[in-house]
């Protein structure tokens, strides 16, 4: 009997960053598992993006080592595994959709052609807008774009910066759809969003990063902290503080034997936003 | 490579970029035939030194002025394609896309280099040849040699469009297009020094002039190809025409072009490293 090491879509350990005299990361250990759905969080300057740009190879650690899929980060092979959408990027406004795909098919050594290209516009939902220029499209359009260029030749980790921040409400949820489609597809994804409400619903993790440290990190069910019992009576809605699940039975029957007409009960959590609040004590820059 | 290289070269297409060139080569062109015709239509009235054969004295200063006005727009559309490719593409978010495929770093900067060299050595050559047939038509004067020039005023674009790649890894767009202008203006004055140590008699100005030139080999290349336009000429003649009218001949020969060559590596290898330790 052997133990066979999985390899890790993302491995970073000790991970350390400064630039001149700001330490963007201070010793980071974070991992994204194969198929994993993974966000990060933490406020302006807490070090996300330099974390995924020292993934994908765009910035050097100070200390520390990153591994995608067991290559050095910034390696060649690292390079071939990932892809990448940047929080601020532009693409030529003279390209048009389709051309743009078909650079970075060749960019990739993808053989997918032209089926490729019009799978991924159709997953992004940009499938009639195949010939329009870049410099015609809104910048939701050239975020979701942006999104299909970094899926060229199905990446085994997705470096995602801030990939909904330009999206309306519909196109928030058309991205939300994308990424529960890729955790099936079991591609890996790192997904740095200041959007909780869409971390909690999609992401299996999450990482919270303060000043260049995790101080949380965890399944976002997990991280949730009990908040009591909340019980709807006729006479209004009660809450038990100290109460958990198991206290219901015990607290609607003295309810009824007090004559109390009982409509519901629900066990209480802190939300992603309540655990995240808490973990950065508020900072926000 | 041909990827990133064609990629420059439809960027500059579809920015129209060389139909502004065209259009601008195309004026200059046809104010250079004015000047030939008028020249030489009156070349009787002109009255060089004594001793000096007017029709020679008008067409390779002429010519002269054309190579320095070649050299002048095929380093403007070198720098053009070039200054932003690291640093001002990165600032925009274009390079990011890029880099983090599987070419790597290396490649993005050889392709871009690759991409302005098959622009402005072209377009050097063409406006090159252009003038050489107009001067030709109608002065009927030919330079001594017909093809070294051209190709060393091609080879002193390319080290421009090198020295602002290396530029592009360190500055941002604006600041690396003064910098390189200014770098060929240095360039412009070594020439002028030089022609001003001829005049002065002056060995001390003319050797000092000739190291600045060397340490900008692009216009030591320049003065190269100036000199072997009239090559056969000599005497009274040929020291007059060796000044020049933007920058003195001076010769430069094999030595000069392999230095140029070496010049062009340790510039292409100081762009490669400080590319692969930039931050993007």
């Amino acid at each position: 009997m052997y133990a066979r090491r999985v390899t890790a879509a993302l491995a970073v350990s000790g991970l350390a960053k400064r630039y001149g005299a700001v330490e963007a990361l201070r010793g980071v250990d974070l991992e994204v598992g194969e198929g994993e759905l993974v966000g990060l969080l933490g406020p302006n300057g807490a070090g996300k993006s330099t974390l995924v740009k020292i993934a994908c190879g765009l910035v050097r650690p100070s200390a520390g080592h990153a591994e995608v899929c067991g290559a050095r980060a910034g390696s060649r092979e690292a390079r071939a595994a990932i892809g990448y959408l940047a929080e601020f990027f532009r693409f030529p406004g003279w390209t048009s959709a389709d051309e743009l795909l078909g650079l970075h098919q060749r960019l990739t050594s993808s053989d997918g052609g032209e089926r490729e290209r019009a799978d991924l516009l159709e997953l992004v939902g940009l499938d009639d807008a195949r010939e329009r220029r870049v410099e015609e499209m809104s910048k939701g359009m050239q975020q979701r774009l942006g999104i299909a260029q970094a899926l060229v030749r199905s990446p085994r980790l997705l470096l995602l910066d801030e990939p909904t921040s330009a999206l309306d409400p519909v196109g928030r949820r058309t991205v939300r759809t994308l990424l529960e489609e890729l955790r099936r597809r079991g591609i890996s994804v790192l997904l740095n969003s200041h959007l909780l409400s869409e971390v909690e619903l999609v992401c299996d993790r999450v990482v919270i990063l303060l000043a260049g440290k995790v101080v949380s990190a965890g399944a976002p069910g997990d991280l949730a902290r009990p908040r009591g019992v909340e019980i709807e009576t006729d006479a209004g809605t009660r809450r038990y503080a100290d109460a958990g699940r198991d206290d219901i039975p015990a607290l609607v029957a003295e309810l009824v034997r007090d004559g109390r007409s009982v409509y519901g009960a629900r066990v209480l959590t802190s939300t992603l936003e309540e655990v995240y609040v808490e973990a950065v004590g508020g900072e926000s820059r | 490579m041909w990827t990133i290289a064609g990629y420059g070269l439809r960027e500059a297409l579809r920015r129209k970029v060389f139909v502004v060139v065209c259009l601008l080569t195309v004026a200059f062109l046809l104010l250079y035939w004015m000047g030939n015709r008028y020249v030489f239509n009156h070349v009787g009235e002109i009255v060089p030194p004594a001793g000096i054969d007017a029709q020679t004295f008008a067409g390779a200063f002429l010519f002269g002025m054309a190579m320095f006005g070649t050299l002048f727009l095929g380093v403007v559309l070198a720098v053009f394609l070039t200054l932003g490719v690291v640093r001002g593409d990165a600032e925009r978010g274009l390079l990011q896309p890029l880099v983090v495929r599987p070419i790597g770093r290396s490649t993005v900067l050889a392709a871009r280099f690759l991409g302005a060299g098959a622009v402005c050595v072209p377009y050097v050559l063409g406006v090159y040849f252009a003038t050489m047939v107009l001067t030709g038509l109608e002065g009927s004067w030919w330079p001594d040699r017909i093809v070294t020039p051209g190709l060393e005023l091609a080879g002193a674009v390319l080290l421009v469009a090198a020295l602002s790649l290396l530029g592009s890894v360190f500055l941002s767009g604006i600041a690396n297009g003064i910098a390189v202008f200014m770098l060929f203006g240095a360039g412009l004055v070594a020439g002028l020094l030089d022609n001003i140590g001829h005049v002065l008699n002056s060995g001390g100005l003319v050797h000092a002039a000739k190291i600045a030139a060397w340490i900008v080999p692009f216009e030591a290349l320049y003065q190269d190809a100036l000199r072997t336009i009239t090559e056969n000429t000599s005497g009274l003649t040929g020291f007059l025409l060796r000044l020049g009218p933007f920058g003195g001949a001076e010769q430069g020969g094999v030595a000069l072009r392999l230095w140029a060559i070496a010049y062009l590596g340790i510039v292409g290898a100081l762009a490669l490293a400080g590319f692969a330790r930039r931050d993007l």
